[in-house]
């Protein structure tokens, strides 16, 4: 086993890293390789899994179920197992991930390191609460790190800093069926599109949002809530491939502008329940492989922010920002999210959290940096899963639990070998 | 394939890359499936996956393929499973070309790997096959077996000797009912080939999925990713001549 010499990117394509990667296939070979930061599957937007000019171990390749018990619905699971294969695995049988973020490609060991959160996080709270036991790779050593503990706080949401996530218990939970009941109702202004989501008992609950409207429309979106229920629909189609990187104008305003029009529309005004496969549902984009080609070689960021309930008009006016900047893309999401945060890093806070995609150009830049400190003044908080352009100071102000992760990232890695280009852009190992 | 209980794989080479996702999708449609392999205790983690994962049962064998004596016991442990037997081989290995030039001891071993490790136990078990009148034999060769190249020609040597020996085996189980498959990747996404851009490379898990339809079909041959079709018949087309002073 060994660190080949490799060039590799974040999911938004925008950073990217030369660096030598090693792809252990079990867990056994981790003790052949030098310490290194661990990544998943890269679906992080900006530099969380990246190195540049060092060593990364990429963990996929440790992809193995361990143990299951339909006692507790505990199962046990190498940290590269991605999560969607959990779903696709279980469901048939009853039982679901609690937890699942918006691609079914997240692995567990990037699910924990970023405590993802999902379209139910208003119940069930963030990944970590799910996470019943992580075994860690710590120089030479693996070690059973326990819900309640300063290390597994640390570890969650931790950004892999405090060593490799080798293998994970997270608990299931019992599940009607494989298909998914979803009921669609439109938006049609930003004050409706609040109602709508307060307002909502569903288990799963999320806003797609129009971030071209203006004016009176400002806000407006789809929302969308899923049950799990028993049933039969046709097979998921296999998924596509985009081949290559698209021409720039693939995604220029005015074909954006009459996409997220179309999409609005489909629904129709009196709203719709439909039956829908489950992946469908949990990773609408996954059925595009490689959709970051979407935008191009200079590829794109995502913007996403929480802000308490309390400043529901900022957000309102960030919108208007970005809505009358023209540079926003189709996929912008509107949630409300509950308080659940499973560790000192993690990003979730109760309040509404919004996620926008722009193009990597130099307008998009400065209007992130200023939605940045729109969304500090607002007392809210960025997301390290999607972040590569934030300024440290101020991030790090966002994360009031920070000098308690500082402590214990300390003491698991004093020789600093788990540092990643996210850690280094915004000195987040540094008091 | 309509029926995927009761049916029953042995996978040579278990352990590789390239059976995993071949093993998980089998899994998934609760076959029953004897993993035979090397790494015995790396076998018993994957089997305990398979069976999460939906198979029927998952039972590791021992299987070396540059040891053969301990076939027939293997053979007899399959011969009494009820139900349809299948059968896939994924063993094979490529050390370097230029660390055979400097040691051609080590050409023996590249052909029992690829080549007659899996032929002996296969001539074993088509008895077996051929009593019950059906089920599968899928061989994975390489698009390395279809000419000699500069750069891993014994290991083409291998894969043609075995693509060849598959043919032969097709040719006599077709007649009582059992369908041989030969399967040629192209370059596929693996530690063999971790760190290295090659042209048209594809996964494991395509390779898996290519398979799956190659077997619904019924084909004899496919090539995997299906390009390496094409160019293949370019390169075989090349005049000796010109080729001998390629590298390609
Ligand atoms: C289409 C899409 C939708 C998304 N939707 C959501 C969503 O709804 N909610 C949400 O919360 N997030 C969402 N995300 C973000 C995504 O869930 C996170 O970025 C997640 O961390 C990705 O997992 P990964 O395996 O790719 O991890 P990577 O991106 O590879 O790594 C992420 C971080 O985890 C660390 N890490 C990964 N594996 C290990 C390990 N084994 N041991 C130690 N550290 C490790 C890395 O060092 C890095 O810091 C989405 C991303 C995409 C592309």
């Amino acid at each position: 086993m060994a660190f080949k010499h490799t060039e590799y990117a974040g999911w938004g394509r925008a950073l990217r890293a030369s660096g030598t990667v090693a792809r252990p296939d079990r867990a056994s070979l981790l003790a052949a390789l030098d310490p290194a930061p661990a990544f998943g599957m890269r679906r992080s937007y900006g530099d969380a899994a990246l190195n540049h000019g060092g060593r990364a171990i990429d963990m996929s390749g440790l992809d193995r179920f361990l143990a299951f018990d339909a006692e507790t619905g505990i199962l046990e699971l190498e940290a590269g197992v991605r999560i969607g294969e959990v779903a696709a695995a279980f469901a048939p049988r009853g039982f679901l991930p609690a937890v699942m973020p918006g691609t079914g490609f997240a692995t567990v060991g990037g699910c924990i390191a970023q405590d993802v959160h999902g379209k139910n996080h208003h119940h069930a709270g963030s990944f970590g609460a799910h996470v019943a036991e992580i075994t860690l790779w710590q120089s030479g050593t693996l070690v059973p790190v326990l819900p309640g503990t300063p290390l597994f706080r640390a570890t969650v949401g931790g950004l892999g800093q405090t060593g490799a996530i080798v293998s994970a218990k997270l608990r299931l939970v019992p599940c009607k069926g494989t298909v998914m009941l979803v009921t669609e109702r439109r938006a049609r202004d930003w004050n409706h599109h609040l109602s709508l989501l307060d307002s909502s008992t569903a288990t799963y609950t999320v806003g797609w949002i129009d971030a071209t409207a203006t004016g009176a429309s400002l806000g407006r979106g789809i929302v969308e809530e899923g049950e799990v229920a028993r049933g039969l629909v046709k097979k998921r189609a296999k998924a596509a491939k985009v081949p290559m990187d698209a021409p720039h104008f693939a995604l220029s305003a005015p074909i954006v502008r009459a996409f997220n029009a179309a999409y609005y529309a489909r629904v129709p005004a009196a709203g719709r329940t439909v039956v829908r496969p489950m992946a469908d549902f949990f990773f609408p984009l996954d059925k595009i492989l490689d959709w970051n080609r979407l935008y191009g070689k200079r590829g794109f960021h995502q913007f996403q922010c929480v802000v308490p309930l309390g400043a529901a008009g900022a957000l309102r006016a960030m919108l208007d920002r970005i809505a009358t900047s023209g540079l926003a893309s189709p996929l912008a999401v509107l949630k409300r999210m509950g308080p659940g945060r499973a560790g000192y890093l993690s990003f979730p806070m109760e309040g509404y959290t919004l996620a926008v995609d722009f193009p990597n150009r130099a307008a998009a830049r400065d209007l992130i940096r200023a939605l940045e400190a729109d969304t500090a003044e607002a007392g809210g908080r960025l997301y390290f899963a999607k972040d590569a352009l934030a300024e440290g100071a101020r991030i790090r102000a966002m994360y009031p639990e920070l000098p308690a992760w500082q402590q214990e990232v300390a003491k698991a890695d004093p020789a600093r070998a788990y540092e990643t280009d996210l850690v280094r852009r915004l000195n987040l190992r540094n008091a | 394939m309509q029926n995927w209980i009761m049916q029953h794989w042995v996978v040579l080479g278990a352990g590789s890359d390239m059976a995993r996702p071949f093993l998980r999708r089998l899994a998934g449609e609760g076959a029953s499936l004897f993993l035979a392999g090397r790494t015995a205790a790396d076998l018993e983690t994957l089997a305990q996956d398979l069976r999460l994962r939906g198979a029927a049962a998952a039972e590791v064998m021992a299987f070396d393929a540059r040891d053969a004596a301990d076939y027939p016991a293997l053979v007899a442990r399959l011969a009494a499973c009820e139900g349809v037997l299948n059968a896939a081989s994924f063993v094979g290995s490529m050390p370097d070309q230029a660390a055979i030039d400097a040691d051609p001891g080590l050409i023996a071993g590249v052909i029992a790997d690829n080549f007659t490790g899996p032929a002996t136990f296969l001539s074993l078990l088509a008895p077996v096959l051929e009593a019950r009148g059906t089920g599968v034999v899928v061989g994975v060769g390489s698009v390395a077996g279809d000419r000699g190249r500069v750069g891993n020609y014994v290991y083409g040597a291998a894969k043609a000797a075995f693509a060849t020996y598959l043919s032969g085996l097709r040719n006599r189980l077709g007649r009582k009912g059992v369908h041989v498959m030969t399967v040629k990747p192209g370059p596929v996404e693996t530690r063999m080939t971790a760190g290295m851009k090659l042209p048209f490379m594809t996964t494991p898990e395509a390779v898996a999925e290519d398979i799956l339809q190659g077997i619904a079909k019924r084909r004899n041959e496919i090539y995997t990713a299906k390009i390496w079709f094409l160019i293949m018949r370019v390169i075989c087309h090349i005049p000796e001549p010109i080729f001998k002073k390629l590298s390609i």
